[in-house]
């Protein structure tokens, strides 16, 4: 792989895009490679680099690389919100948890009613489907209505905007 | 209120001119939002941003920033994005609470409609019965056990 020939020159993103000489002991050099410009950009952008080297000396030398990820996730969502930011994107998890445990509790008043009276299975009854997050119409008895559904499958449908799946520390 | 500096330049030690973008979002009450939004962005940033936005959204913009800010000050490994992983985690278990539930009620019903398919045979056994006893029953008795063994 390139890169792993010492090189005294080499200057990380960091000192890259603040156009100063990158030293040994640089706190940005292991989290901001020089391969990846764009990430210190955007933490630049929205943090500033003297505010993200007074959060990294805070830190434990072994929490910094999730610092700066979370950083990076931050200042992205910033980026491409700057209104909410993550709030936004916290927002839209906290109505699609109420939705979930609306839903979760209709369903559990649904088996509940199945468990007492097995032989009540009446013609009204709206088949489930395995999908929680589209398909899933109405609880049995058609207790949520249609509003609730379409709710719900705009949230997913939102929920697309900020990629949760980047955050790498699962 | 003569010296009617904002927060922000207060803290800042400068002049709060008439047009000062800060002072609506950082009143001088509550001196302690424009510290927590200054730690972690600086006034710089903050003040570029906001120039950014329609005026109509600055507020919203500053209450953001506040609690972002406040976050990252509580937590300065992950700020706000922990409470994110969180709740996605949290999520994923009532997700799977609910798939669970739904798979247990798909089980019920079919067993309750095997239990009415059950009911609904031997009914209909009687039925043919009493109509070959009523009516000719030569060939009708056969072709009804040809078609129930």
């Amino acid at each position: 792989m390139r890169g792993q020939e010492p090189r005294s020159t080499s200057s990380c993103a960091a000192c890259r895009l603040l156009k100063r000489r990158c030293n040994p002991n640089c706190i940005f050099a292991p989290y901001f490679r020089s391969d990846e410009p764009k990430k210190f950009a955007k933490v630049h952008k929205v943090f500033g680099a003297s505010n993200v080297s007074k959060i990294l000396i805070e830190v434990p030398e072994e929490q910094r690389e999730d610092t700066v990820n979370s950083l990076a996730y931050e200042a992205e969502a910033r980026l491409r919100d700057p209104v909410y930011g993550c709030i936004g994107a916290i927002a839209l998890l906290q109505r699609k948890m109420i939705q979930l445990q609306h839903d979760l509790a209709l369903a559990r008043s649904c088996l509940a009613r199945y468990t007492a009276t097995p032989s009540c299975i009446g013609s009204t009854d709206v088949p489930v489907i395995a999908d929680p997050l589209g398909d899933f119409p109405a609880g049995c008895g058609g207790s949520i209505d249609s509003f609730s559904w379409n709710l719900s499958y705009e949230l997913n449908q939102e929920a697309h905007m900020y990629d949760f799946s980047q955050i790498p520390y699962v | 209120m003569s010296s009617g500096r904002c927060a922000a330049c207060r803290y800042l030690r400068r002049k709060c001119t008439q047009g000062c973008i800060l002072s609506p979002y950082f009143p001088s009450n509550n001196p302690q939002r424009f510290v927590s939004v200054h730690r972690i962005y600086g006034a710089s940033n903050v003040t570029k941003l906001l120039q950014l936005l329609p005026t109509h959204l600055r507020a919203e913009a500053a209450d953001s920033l506040y609690f972002e800010a406040q976050c990252r000050l509580e937590d300065p490994v992950y700020g706000c994005v922990g409470l994110i992983f969180m709740l996605q985690q949290h999520i994923n278990a009532v997700e799977s609470q609910l798939v669970k539930t739904q798979a247990e009620i798909a089980v019920m019903k079919s067993q309750g409609q095997n239990r009415e398919t059950q009911q609904a045979e031997p009914d209909f056994n009687n039925l043919l019965l009493r109509q070959s006893d009523n009516e000719a029953p030569l060939s009708f008795p056969n072709q009804v056990s040809s078609g129930f063994i």
